[in-house]
């Protein structure tokens, strides 16, 4: 009926978002996104990371065989994740020491296992890269929203410490939004970060009602990747 | 049964699974050992930068003129673990010392770089790393509040020993709001490391080898 990019597109950022309808990759996201800047960094890094693993369980879906499809899914995207670590700590140093806290988060993160298991594994190379460009952005999307509202409430800012991710040209982006906020530290911590992300999730379920859409969430995940 | 229903019978078989795998687990750790070979001199490279980095924050620049990387001393530190300390020279007298000193934060370890001059008085300290609450706790990095600054020219006599502690347990150090753990832990490593300082004074400052000074001791 339409375009498969077109649908791709759709799928990675809001009908079948990693954080809001597949609800995969609490882990990471609860941890970081206590600031906008800190969801980004995290986000960014994990695009890189689904794009690459997309492309290559795509290019090596005719050589996994069914049975052994987990741990070999696993190696790879572990491997893939060492590289990546290696690579920015060796020559993108100033990167390495913003984002390093978040790569080895990213293994964790069951929603790239998710999208090897249940698209690439089954598509075409380009299609599975676009596919980790969208899910990525869309989780991108999603770490950045629920830390703007937890920075917000908790702390006050918006986009504190942009410039140390993004470089100095970022600087306008550090906003203080209520001067002089004493901070709500509940909003920083973990349970300040299931509140917004509960939240945000029943308005994204208003917001699909009120188009007249079926609110349910699109099948795109595997039980294994559900059990992760 | 042809070739081909008999290649099929072999990809479903036990022996193809593991083989299979055994083969994804050697081409991977072909891979990453490959990675490791290319980047260990870099990341090494980059290590090496980052501490002199924090070195020079710590021991300012115009007081010395060897390389405080290459002129390090080991010693048995506070609680028993091995100590490298950089040794600061002017004109080949021994003028201030760096080294790593570990406090106790909220989320874990708090890695600091502090120098000290030859009397015990604080040059400066610096965050190395540390795993307390953004937000919160990590106001005790020079990037995002300037409490670190704080303890230049400080020493153990000043502000006196008893008030080497935050203003809430009746110290001379200001707490962060929302925050009291963690600067209670870095609060209590410098001072740690001001009494090793002095404790091991002759030691760091070449007193103690005067009698016998080889270029050899000065390596290590």
């Amino acid at each position: 009926m339409s375009n498969p990019y077109a649908q791709i597109s759709r799928d990675g950022l809001w009908s079948n978002n990693i954080v809001f309808a597949q609800v995969l990759a609490l882990c990471p996201t609860l941890a970081v996104t206590g600031t906008a800047t800190n969801g980004l960094g995290m986000g960014l890094a994990t695009t890189a990371v689904l794009v690459m693993t997309g492309l290559l369980i795509s290019l090596l879906r005719n050589v996994i065989t069914p049975q052994v499809r987990i741990p070999a899914f696993i190696i790879v995207i572990a491997m893939v994740v060492t590289l990546v670590e290696m690579a920015l700590n060796a020559w993108v140093h100033e990167l390495y020491k913003v984002l390093g806290l978040f790569i080895p988060l990213i293994v964790t993160n069951c929603a790239i296992l998710g999208r090897a298991e249940a698209y690439a594994s089954k598509e075409n190379g380009a299609r599975a890269a676009f596919d980790g460009l969208m899910m990525g952005i869309g989780f991108t999307l999603a770490l950045v929203v629920l830390g703007a509202v937890r920075e917000i409430l908790g702390s006050g800012t918006l986009f504190a410490n942009a410039s140390l991710l993004l470089g100095p040209a970022f600087k306008h982006l550090e906003l203080v939004i209520i001067p002089d906020y004493r901070g709500f530290l509940l909003m920083i911590l973990p349970p300040g970060g299931f509140l917004v992300l509960g939240f945000l999730m029943a308005a994204k379920r208003i917001i699909e009602r009120r188009r007249g859409r079926s609110g349910a969430i699109e099948a795109g995940c595997s039980p294994a990747a559900h059990g992760a | 049964m042809n070739a081909s229903s008999r290649i099929q019978a072999f990809r479903a078989s036990p022996l193809f699974q593991a083989l299979l795998l055994g083969v994804f687990a050697l081409v991977t750790a072909a891979l990453l050992s490959m990675g490791n070979q290319t980047t260990r001199g870099e990341i090494e490279k980059r290590r090496q930068e980052d501490l002199m980095a924090s070195l020079v924050q710590v021991i300012p620049h115009e007081m010395h003129d060897n390389d405080l990387l290459a002129d390090t001393l080991s010693l048995a530190g506070p609680d028993g673990a091995p100590v490298t300390i950089y040794r600061a020279r002017k004109g080949g007298a021994i003028v201030a010392a760096a080294y790593l000193v570990t406090g106790h934060g909220y989320g874990g370890d708090i890695s600091l770089i502090m120098g000290v001059d030859l009397s015990g008085k604080l040059l400066g300290v610096r965050v190395i790393s540390h795993f307390e609450t953004p937000g919160l706790g990590d106001k005790i990095e020079e990037k995002k509040s300037g409490w670190i600054f704080g303890f230049a020219g400080l020493s153990l006599s000043s502000p006196p020993a008893e008030e080497w502690k935050v203003k809430k347990d009746g110290g001379h150090f200001d707490q962060f709001s929302g925050a009291t753990i963690t600067p209670r832990g870095v609060v209590a490593a410098v001072r740690k490391g001001l009494e090793f300082f002095a404790s091991q004074h002759d030691a760091i400052s070449g007193e103690a080898a005067k009698v016998a000074v080889r270029p050899a001791e000065a390596g290590q």
